[in-house]
């Protein structure tokens, strides 16, 4: 399938965007080690938003891998996994930020490093959230795409360092027209000696709606019942286009 | 880590039990000792914090997590706000561990884990709702109702990355207790959940006590 539109985000910089249902979302690690930061939002109605711990408890999963769908706090689902060669994406550590960033690479301001300075996670999201009249209230849980977060016995949380795959995508079909904010800042568990600067590719696909044996819609009864929630909620919209 | 407190309940200035299906909201001063009681075993008690002095600061569950590296809330564990500065500090916990990864039931997501039907039954974010909106002086809405902690709940993160609510580890009068570091607001919704077998079905009371400031 030919992309609509490409484009590449430098490491360590923030962007945003609406995706209209049914088109899809590709982003790949070009170099691997890279990590993007990314929220969703209904974008009629803003209080309806990326909610990470209805995702994880209805699909009984602590990571995010192909077949699975990113669900809103109203039970509705902003998009499903429709591909991954990464395997492995974590949604609970959240950002890095401004004195993480400082403490671990170091002082940078935009006066002696200019578009090189060091840019956070949680800040990225602040920028871009603005842009659509959202606040520091309205961040949640995101998805650190590229990212694979393993939990020991105890609880203990690290970031799997050794996992990064040079040109490793993952691949979104959007079920509702969604906003979406996102960074290229490193995740906050990077332990890198240097600030890591990892550029990601993002592919804009036009496709079809979600077939009636969709994958990602048979892969739990719980996931079968979020897709009837989407198909309630656009009843009277699109020409019934969603089965 | 268990450890028990060294406080005594007949010393609490403030004691209320706090039905299942109920919300509470109450300020804990900074210096105050606040402790919730699992009284019959296994409740859920869905809990959010907001800093009292400017309530847009709120509760933030993977600022706590990153900055102590653990999923798992216990003795010791700092509880951080979204500007990553610490609200409480766990000081006393006769469990060993507590969830805040799982979040709150609503009835929206009630419909997506269990039945469409579902959708009229009790949910704990319902109660965050009503809470706020009974309690409007603080200028809270439903974009402040952040990701909670579930005390009692044991929701264990298997070696491939798998997640589920496990029996609880909690029993009959067990604790989890904490020193305000900041003046809060606790907003917690005693949860009213009958669809899942980590409360065995049944929804149970809870105490909430709070001792003052040391001398």
């Amino acid at each position: 399938m030919t992309p609509v539109t490409s484009d590449t985000l430098p490491g360590g910089k923030h962007w945003s965007l609406v995706m209209w249902r049914n088109s899809r979302l590709k982003l790949t690690d070009i170099d691997g080690g890279a990590n993007v930061g990314m929220l969703f939002y209904n974008p009629y109605n803003l209080l309806e938003r990326y909610n990470a711990p209805d995702t994880l408890k209805c699909q009984h999963s602590f990571k995010l891998v192909a077949g699975h769908c990113l669900y809103s706090d109203m039970g509705r689902i902003f998009c499903s996994i429709v591909a991954d060669s990464f395997g492995w994406h974590e949604t609970i550590c959240g950002n890095s930020t401004k004195s993480s960033v400082r403490s671990k690479w170091g002082q940078s301001s935009y006066q002696a490093d200019r578009n090189d300075w060091l840019q956070n996670g949680h800040d990225s999201f602040l920028v871009e959230a603005a842009k659509y009249g959202l606040g520091r209230r309205d961040l949640a849980s995101s998805v650190n795409w590229f990212s694979k977060v393993v939990v020991a016995d105890d609880g203990a949380v690290s970031l799997d360092a050794g996992a990064a795959k040079p040109g490793a995508s993952v691949e979104l079909r959007f079920e509702m027209d969604t906003l979406v904010l996102f960074h290229t800042c490193p995740h906050p568990l990077n332990a890198s000696a240097n600030y890591p600067r990892k550029k990601v590719r993002f592919d804009i696909f036009d496709g079809p709606p979600a077939s009636v044996d969709d994958p990602n819609r048979l892969s739990a009864a719980e996931n079968a019942r979020g897709f009837e929630n989407n198909r309630i909620f656009h009843i009277g919209c699109c020409a019934g286009d969603h089965p | 880590m268990i450890k028990p407190s060294p406080l005594e309940a007949s010393a609490a200035h403030y004691r209320k039990i706090v039905p299942a299906g109920d919300y509470w909201m109450h300020v804990v001063r900074a210096g105050e000792t606040f402790r919730i009681v699992d009284l019959e075993g296994n409740q859920a008690v869905d809990t959010l914090f907001f800093n009292a002095d400017d309530p847009a600061e709120h509760y933030s569950a993977s600022d706590t997590i990153r900055e102590q590296a653990n999923i798992y809330l216990t003795t010791g564990t700092v509880l951080r706000s979204d500007l990553c500065r610490p609200m409480l500090t766990i000081t006393a916990d006769l469990v060993g561990r507590h969830d805040t990864i799982g979040g709150a039931c609503s009835t929206e997501s009630n419909t997506v884990r269990y039945a469409l039907e579902k959708k009229s039954m009790h949910a704990c974010r319902d109660s965050f709702l009503l809470a706020i909106a009974d309690n409007d002086h603080y200028g809270l809405t439903k974009r402040d109702i952040a990701h909670n902690i579930n005390f009692f709940m044991n929701v264990p993160v298997t070696r491939d990355g798998g997640l589920e609510f496990a029996d609880g580890l909690s029993a009959p009068g067990k604790y989890v207790e904490m020193l305000a570091e900041m003046n809060v607001i606790v907003l917690i919704s005693n949860c009213p959940q009958l669809n899942n077998p980590c409360n065995a079905y049944n929804p149970t009371p809870i105490e909430v006590l709070i001792w003052g400031a040391g001398p």
